[in-house]
């Protein structure tokens, strides 16, 4: 151990130290050792730290200023929405008839939980413009895998087993190919044309009767709306497809248009980002899944549905692609939501879209002085710049990203998308001040003159962390992923 | 109307649209072609303020049969444990969950290292070498290990216990639909997985064998059995689910061979919270660490030689090898780990092997007084925290009104095994109070 590393949880431990209080053994002792013997009882005990509990509290809390969170500071990660996460779906979430209910406890007891999540369902159609939703997959990736499933048990169902192929942008996330994969198909690519929006030409060049469906985020991941969405719809359409919406962006849109209205079949949404979930540093998030009238016999086990008034698990779908998740999904998330759609209504979220959109816009224009922009429409809820001006330079976008640190900023999201050389991809939200974007553009133009007047202070960022920058070759070469006690010798 | 998350002023807009060189905000919005616009509001109920929002839903809240109110004897995977207070102070530290994935590790330092701190206690219980930052769940993390298992082997044919979780099965039947693999189950016999059946199954095309410790009806798999069988088919994979409480008592997996473990770290302060967000834990051998689905952190140094923690091997993941990746997975479980941790750390090498024990000794009680009452206890294997009992009733109707005495009982075996008609499974953690157990009994008693 450096003098200056931080110590792990397990370097403060001593044995001898507590910090549970577990209920007292108020039944007859028995003797385990004897009834299992040998083969089922572990030699050693699994060396967990021994810590009191101010000792525990003391590292998690110092753990916890040696991190960085929205509360913290501005956090414009682009594709990631880190808005603000409202105080009062934290309390709900903990309410104790919502945290403390089992998932097997019978329905006529847990009422109030379907309710919520019924009323949720309801206002994610509404949203979307789908005419249903389950909401049982854990996160965006397994939200596009769950609707890819069932696209491909629409098609199956239809003696349809030539469509093995699922298009996606050059400009895709990550795991929109991926989650094709997962779900058993091959990714094929479409090009972008000039103006960051999908090719229309190289569409009908791709697309054919092996094509299950296209997927899309609109605005796309450069933030820009695909202008030409009822003609792509309408080719791929034409050729049998499906068309998927990836709600990544949805923070861009409400009330102005729906993924329904604009020809897609199915959609997920990430509740984890337009609707408020905290990030949770990496998760959990929640992906519920929208779809058409004609796709939702194959949703995912068990839906939801409301008979009278009462609510209940529906398990016998006999087209259902099956279970996607064990129990309902992340709850505790869609409470978070729910609380959040409340609160706003339709004329708030309508507000939060014309909000992101004002703020990235404003933030665009005010930063294309002097980072170039490959695409000069208005965006939508973020955009995309080049750090190819300051490269000539000698600067890279990832040192404007550790110079950002310096000044106190989480940096935007960098080299995402693939088709912006040293892109830097921007996404403010709306929960932040007009004084924040105002610090924010300061403080690019300032780094920005520093690439010209003295480069080596950004290539050498950051100077305030605690931490410099890591040997990440190392890591990945000799990994070490686990704390190995010193021994004795 | 005015919204307390939305900053701008009328004049801080007007000072911005200028800046912009619009006239006003629509004109943002001219891209989206008007025929796709939407030309109503949105139909939502309206904006509803803090105080009554918050009234209102704990009345639907009040509506649930909560935890801390009734007696639980439910347990199939999900567990009403002791959380120690601490959990929730740590996680309700904004820094902690207001941030996202740590890509910037000069300022995600506190998460990297929480969640380093993780991994190696999923290590430590699990025998393991390698473990990830975290999957969704159990289930979802027992598809990615059998989806591993196909990917490594090149086989497609996979041997899963019936004891397994009935939904972590139905998980990786979906998973194998897109992935093509086969699924054969094999049947238990005295509850546990039949060794006679996985040997017949058992060949050259097997890419995994999958079976639980402790298994769903609580009893311990006869694993070194299973582990013989293995020995001479190298290359298949032994794969087991296990409740990582218990590993804090029973011998951990790798021990008896396995390659992979998975699981659900539920148990260790997270709340049932009606089945999530709860959080799956993978672990793996060296050998597999390239491969592994998910994140994971390592340990490194800074340009000054200070011990530090970063995203690493990423090379596996989804943002990097797109349609090769390993997994699809990209957002996990972060800060459900990160309470697991602080209850780990809180709990200690003493207190987790103490807590384990208590379940033990307690559900060994339950079912001692459930036997002296009267009721067949329906194996008679090594068992963890969990047993079957057998009921006169049907099990729906015995817990509805079980429900009317305060008491939330156990699993409907038949739901999901047509056979099992009547017989409940029941669970007993370390909260039972031998008062409570006692009530159970005598209820039970008054109702069968």
């Amino acid at each position: 151990m450096n003098r200056q590393d931080f110590p792990l949880i397990f370097e403060r431990s001593k044995l001898g130290r507590t910090s549970y209080s577990l209920p007292e053994l108020d039944v007859p002792d028995v003797d385990l050792e004897q009834e299992l013997g040998e083969t089922y009882i572990r030699k050693e005990a699994a060396n967990l730290p021994e810590i009191s509990e101010l000792d525990l509290m003391r590292h998690y809390t110092a753990l916890s200023t040696r991190n960085y969170g929205v509360d913290s500071g501005f956090y414009p990660l682009g594709s990631c929405t880190m808005k603000y996460n409202p105080k009062i779906n934290e309390d709900v979430a903990r309410m104790e008839g919502f945290s403390h209910i089992h998932p097997d406890q019978p329905e006529s007891s847990v009422q109030g939980a379907m309710a919520m999540m019924y009323d949720l369902q309801q206002s994610l159609c509404e949203i979307t413009g789908m005419d249903e939703v389950s909401l049982q997959s854990a996160a965006g990736a397994q939200g596009e895998w769950t609707a890819l499933m069932m696209i491909r048990a629409f098609h199956e169902a239809n003696g349809d087993y030539q469509r093995t192929k699922v298009i996606v942008p050059d400009s895709a996330h990550g795991t929109n190919p991926a989650s094709a994969t997962v779900a058993g198909f091959e990714a094929v690519t479409v090009q972008s044309n000039e103006q960051g929006l999908v090719d229309l030409e190289d569409l009908k060049r791709v697309v054919g009767p092996d094509t299950a469906a296209l997927m899309l985020t609109n605005p796309n991941t450069l933030g820009l709306f695909e202008t030409e969405i009822e003609e792509m719809a309408k080719i791929v359409h034409d050729a049998g497809g499906k068309m998927y919406y990836d709600g990544a962006n949805l923070n861009a849109i409400m009330g102005y248009a729906r993924p329904g209205d604009m020809g897609f079949d199915a959609v997920h949404l990430n509740l984890h980002k337009t609707f408020t979930g905290p990030h949770g540093g990496g998760g959990p998030g929640s992906g519920p899944v929208g779809v058409t009238e004609e796709l939702k016999p194959f949703l995912p086990k068990p839906l939801l549905e409301k008979s009278g008034d009462r609510y209940l698990f529906k398990d016998d779908l006999p087209q259902s692609i099956g279970r996607v998740k064990p129990y309902y999904g992340n709850f505790g998330i869609y409470l978070r939501a729910y609380t959040y759609i409340r609160t706003m209504g339709a004329e708030g979220l309508k507000k939060v879209s014309e909000y992101a959109v004002l703020n990235a816009n404003y933030l665009m224009r005010n930063l294309q002085k002097e980072y170039d922009l490959p695409f000069k429409q208005h965006c939508k809820h973020e955009f995309v710049l080049s750090g190819r001006r300051q490269k000539k330079l000698g600067v890279r976008t990832l040192d404007i990203a550790k110079r950002l640190l310096d000044y106190g900023y989480h940096p935007p999201t960098i080299y995402f998308p693939l088709n912006v050389e040293e892109a830097l991809m921007i996404e403010p939200t709306e929960t932040e001040s007009k004084e924040t974007l105002d610090g924010f553009i300061e403080t690019m133009l300032q780094i920005a003159k520093e690439v010209r007047e003295e480069p080596e202070l950004v290539q050498e960022a950051p100077h305030q962390t605690i931490v410099k920058r890591m040997d990440e070759t190392t890591a990945a070469r000799k990994p070490i992923l686990r704390y190995e006690p010193k021994s004795e010798a | 109307m005015e919204f307390r998350y939305l900053p701008m002023t009328e004049d801080d807009k007007q000072t911005m649209l200028r800046s912009i060189g619009v006239n006003d905000a629509d004109e943002l919005f001219s891209d989206i072609p008007s025929k796709v616009r939407l030309k109503k509001p949105m139909n939502l109920k309206s904006p509803a303020n803090e105080g009554d929002l918050k009234k209102e839903l704990a009345s639907m809240a009040a509506k649930n049969a909560n935890l801390k109110q009734y007696h639980c004897f439910l347990g199939a995977g999900v567990y009403d444990h002791y959380i120690p207070s601490v959990v929730d102070h740590v996680i309700s530290r904004s820094e902690f969950y207001t941030a996202y994935t740590p890509y910037q590790p000069e300022i995600s330092q506190g998460e990297l290292q929480a969640i380093f701190e993780f991994q190696t206690m999923i290590c430590e219980l699990t025998g393991l070498d390698v473990a990830n930052s975290s999957m969704y769940d159990g289930g979802t993390a027992l598809a990615e290990a059998v989806n591993l298992s196909a990917a490594q082997t090149r086989r497609k044919k996979v041997l899963v216990s019936r004891a397994v979780h009935p939904q972590s099965r139905a998980v990786i039947e979906t998973y194998a639909k897109g992935s093509g693999l086969t699924i054969v189950y094999i049947d238990t016999n005295h509850g546990v997985t039949d060794l006679n059946k996985l040997q017949k199954e058992l060949n050259d095309e097997t890419a995994s064998v999958v079976v639980q410790y402790p298994n769903f009806f609580g009893l311990l798999e006869p694993m070194k059995e299973i582990q013989t069988l293995l020995s001479d088919k190298k290359k298949t994979m032994f794969i087991t689910s296990s409740n990582p409480l218990a590993l804090g008592y029973l011998r951990p997996p790798a021990e008896f061979g396995a390659d992979i473990v998975v699981g659900d770290t539920q148990v260790f302060g997270i709340p049932a919270q009606f089945g999530g967000p709860h959080c799956g834990y993978f672990a793996t051998t060296k050998k597999l660490m390239r491969k592994v689905p998910g994140r994971l952190v390592g340990q490194t140094t800074d340009e000054d030689g200070v011990r530090g923690f970063v995203l690493t091997l990423q090379a596996r993941e989804q943002h990097i090898r797109r349609d090769k990746a390993t997994s699809n997975i990209c957002s996990n479980q972060a800060l459900n780990a990160l309470a697991s941790a602080v209850a780990m750390s809180a709990l200690g090498k003493r207190g987790l092997k103490k807590m384990a024990a208590l379940n033990m000794k307690k559900a060994r009680y339950a079912k001692q007084r459930l036997e002296e009452a009267g009721f067949t206890i329906i194996y008679d294997g090594a068992f963890f925290n969990e047993f079957v009992l057998q009921l006169d009733k049907p099990v729906t109707e015995v817990n509805e009104q079980l429900l009317e005495r305060g008491i939330i009982g156990g699993y409907d075996l038949e739901r999901d095994y047509p056979n099992m008609s009547g017989q409940m499974l029941v669970a007993v953690t370390e909260n039972r109070s031998a008062e409570e157990i006692d009530k159970f009994v005598k209820e039970l008693g008054d109702i069968n």
